[in-house]
């Protein structure tokens, strides 16, 4: 829609970096997360409830994961600009109680469409040296 | 008891329309580490050329959980809350949500499919203004395990 804010389709190359942030998540962002979001399934903040249904221990919500890669991605698309998200949610995170869980996000323009302006931006999202979502793409509306 | 296949088609609501306030968007931007101005101050959504503070991108969710919650609470689709998993979620906007917006959701389930004692059950939650005209279109796959 609005996409005057948007970056400059012309000066896209695929396979370009960007955007890249590390952020680390504590048990402080889970419970930051459930309050603005309404999701309050215990096994974001309870040790107990996740491990009696077989997770390693409380877990980041994977929308917050998701969240937080379009957030990397918006801050480079300017406000509004992300038209299209999606991804799979792979490979749990889990948040220890004291201490943080390191994640990574790196951006990078997977393909560019002339005819609609826009640009698919592929995110890589790891924890651990090991990918927590699969397919992460945005789809930015380009000038 | 297994998820129920003949629930593809249902649909839940519209119900009571939600509102966007600013500090909810601002609320969520925070908890998402989303840094721009525009979702924090009316002026800076101005310079954007939004008509007032817009949300970030994943921002529909907090609109697209209450209406899936009908799905999951319908005793006659029979979704174990506690063996759930989220397996995928896309969001497609027609347009961003911006503060002042009163949002209806109708919520569809879509597919379900069973393999491997697990049940993967998609839902599209559609998201109006209060013209009637579409906001975002919200896709969602939950992974339910069967009891062994």
């Amino acid at each position: 829609m609005s996409s005057e804010n948007g970056p400059a389709f012309d000066a896209l190359e695929v396979g370009e970096v960007v955007a890249e942030r590390a952020v680390e998540l504590t048990r402080d962002s889970l419970v930051r997360y459930a309050g603005a979001s309404g999701d309050f399934n215990p096994i974001h903040y309870n040790e107990v409830v996740a491990e009696s249904v077989g997770l390693p221990g409380v877990i980041a919500h994977g929308m917050l994961t998701m969240g937080t890669a379009a957030s990397v991605v918006e801050e480079w698309a300017g406000p509004g600009n992300v038209v299209d998200l999606q991804t799979r949610f792979t490979r749990p995170v889990p948040v220890p109680a004291i201490g943080e869980a390191a994640v990574s996000f790196t951006a990078k323009v997977g393909a560019l469409d002339a005819e609609t302006r826009t640009a698919r931006i592929d995110v890589t999202v790891e924890h651990d040296g090991q990918k927590v979502l699969g397919k992460a793409q945005a789809v930015v509306s380009c000038t | 008891m297994p998820v129920n296949i003949d629930a593809v088609g249902r649909a839940y609501g519209p119900h009571e329309p939600y509102e966007v306030t600013r500090i909810k968007i601002r609320e969520f931007a925070d908890a998402v580490d989303a840094r721009s101005f525009a979702h924090r101050s009316e002026e800076a959504a101005r310079a954007e050329g939004y008509p007032d503070v817009v949300a970030p991108t994943t921002f529909a969710v907090v609109i697209a959980q209450q209406a899936e919650f009908h799905v999951v609470v319908d005793p006659e689709v029979g979704v174990d809350f506690s063996r759930v998993v989220h397996a995928d979620e896309r969001f497609t906007h027609h347009r961003p949500i911006i503060a002042g917006d009163l949002i209806s959701a109708t919520v569809h389930i879509d597919d379900i499919k069973q393999r491997g004692g697990i049940s993967m059950v998609t839902t599209r939650t559609e998201l109006s203004d209060e013209d009637g005209a579409p906001v975002s279109t919200v896709t969602s796959t939950l992974a339910v395990r069967e009891e062994a």
